[in-house]
């Protein structure tokens, strides 16, 4: 089983988290202000690269706190993994 | 001793069922993936519109994808009308394919029961089969009694974690053996002279205006008139080369095979709540299939513990086959859709066609998408019965809503 290392609790098993999507996509600053393409750019579309995916994970049967993370989408390999408060680290 | 060529004195080489072919400088349409989808779409281009000058582009090998690596589930019970449209449409040609393709392809109408076992689940599934009926679609609700004389081997006990309340049931649904249908379309395409190029990766495109006019492949350039990406899992690798943007993830799906087993199991068998189905092929394997690794993946492989999950489920469910052995697990890379269904139809490039989106449901859809897209491409219209399908209805939000409506994740 793939270990996942939380950046509080250290590794654990994969079954401990639950995966939240793309990480760093932020709410819209002025909600009302939006279009409909906007408003279904928000809501429905994220990015679904090939390899470096920067995204959010949550110690779901653990501390149950989130993090971000830069797994690759071919490999499963996890490059990073850091805090919410934390930017995305430049991986190699 | 002199030296001999290796393989000389093995038999003739057998008839090719079709042929590798080089790329051609040129297409009138070039379709980007030679799976089910990619390949019955040449076939009804050359058939039903005499479209001939076709490549299929395919970066592994033919059929390699998610056509060998799904539990080849057909039905057409889905809940909204635009879903059954497609579906139903797809099921009558199944219903004729083995003749149209002259080629066997193991259809067994064996019908399928999609499993309730809360009262939402009852309420949903009831309401399923009224919609079903007013579609024309067959389709029946069952009580547990009814379950178990279709599918004796069903534990229809009310002493299970998630006892079975009763199920839908459509007769006409069935599996058929996925390769025989690669084969079988690859075949028709190749005898029409559509030129089907293995090992043939598209790494990029030209495009003029708001038209492509070829792609970039590792194979060279190949000009073309109009565009079909038919690359399921990599759809989005390729839209976002073309700077699309469409809203699919790309998810592990993982299915398995037991080992030989005597015929125990009759018909098909699904179940949303515990998420497992389960059929048997046609040698004696139990087929089964999980729902996806949550995470995106393009690896083709997922976590053993979603199939230790189905495991769990699939005992439950059917406690003989508590003593059957896991021969092979695999995992293959679904698009899903944020409403579970697929995104058909145009691009804001011209001459480009969208088929993604199917998520975890594309195989019994093969000849209803193949005829409809090259209806589509053909005449440079959206097919009525994929119209509803658009990469637009996310903004205009007139979804095709079918999750968790149409039984499993499809």
């Amino acid at each position: 089983m793939q270990l996942i290392a939380c950046p509080w609790c250290g590794p654990r098993e994969e079954v401990e988290f639950s995966y939240g999507g793309q990480a760093h996509v932020p709410h819209p600053a002025a909600p009302a202000d939006l279009s409909d393409e906007e408003w279904a750019h928000y809501v429905f579309f994220r990015a679904n690269p090939k390899g470096r995916f920067a995204e959010r994970w949550n110690h779901s049967a653990g501390c149950r706190r989130w993090f971000n993370a830069v797994r690759d989408t071919a490999t499963y390999r996890f490059e990073a993994v850091y805090r919410l408060d934390e930017p995305r680290p430049v991986t190699p | 001793m002199s030296p001999r060529t290796p393989g000389a004195d093995l038999p003739e080489h057998p008839d090719l069922l079709w042929h590798d072919r080089e790329p051609k400088r040129s297409y009138d349409v070039v379709i980007v993936g030679g799976g089910g989808h990619g390949l019955a779409t040449a076939h009804y281009l050359a058939k039903d519109h005499g479209i001939t000058n076709v490549a299929v582009l395919e970066k592994g090998w033919l059929g390699g994808g998610n056509m060998a690596r799904n539990t080849t589930i057909i039905r057409s019970n889905y809940l909204w009308d635009e879903s059954s449209g497609i579906y139903e449409h797809s099921l009558k040609l199944w219903e004729g394919l083995e003749e149209d393709l002259g080629y066997p392809i193991l259809f067994s109408q064996r019908g399928v029961l999609n499993l309730a076992h809360t009262l939402q689940d009852v309420r949903d599934s009831v309401r399923r089969v009224e919609a079903n009926k007013l579609n024309g679609v067959d389709a029946e609700w069952l009580d547990p009694d009814e379950v178990r004389k279709i599918c004796p081997i069903v534990n229809t006990s009310g002493d299970i974690r998630y006892p079975v309340l009763g199920a839908t049931y459509q007769p006409r649904a069935g599996i058929a053996k996925h390769d025989y249908v690669a084969w079988g379309f690859a075949r028709r395409a190749d005898e029409a002279g559509i030129d089907l190029i293995q090992d043939c990766e598209v790494t990029g495109f030209t495009t003029d205006g708001d038209r492509v006019t070829g792609v970039r492949t590792t194979r060279g350039d190949i000009a073309t008139g109009s565009v079909a990406l038919c690359a399921a899992g990599h759809t989005s690798v390729l839209t976002d080369l073309l700077g699309i943007p469409v809203p699919v993830q790309s998810h592990p799906l993982q299915a398995l095979v037991s080992e030989l087993l005597e015929p125990v199991h009759p018909t098909v068998v699904m179940s949303n709540a515990v998420h497992v189905y389960v059929s048997q092929a046609h040698k004696g394997e139990l087929v089964m299939g999980a729902g996806v690794d949550s995470y995106n993946g393009y690896g083709q492989r997922g976590a053993f513990s979603i199939i230790e999950r189905q495991m769990a489920a699939a005992v439950e469910l059917f406690p003989v086959f508590a003593r059957a052995h896991l021969l092979r697990t695999w995992g293959g890379i679904v698009d899903t859709s944020p409403d579970a269904s697929p995104i058909v139809g145009r691009t804001p490039y011209e001459n480009v066609w969208l088929n993604c989106g199917w998520g975890t449901g594309g195989f019994k859809a093969t000849p209803g998408i193949g005829s409809t897209l090259a209806h589509t491409i053909a005449h440079g219209e959206p097919h009525p019965l994929v119209a509803p399908f658009t990469l637009e209805r996310f903004i205009t939000g007139a979804l095709v809503d079918e999750h968790g409506a149409a039984a499993v994740a499809h």
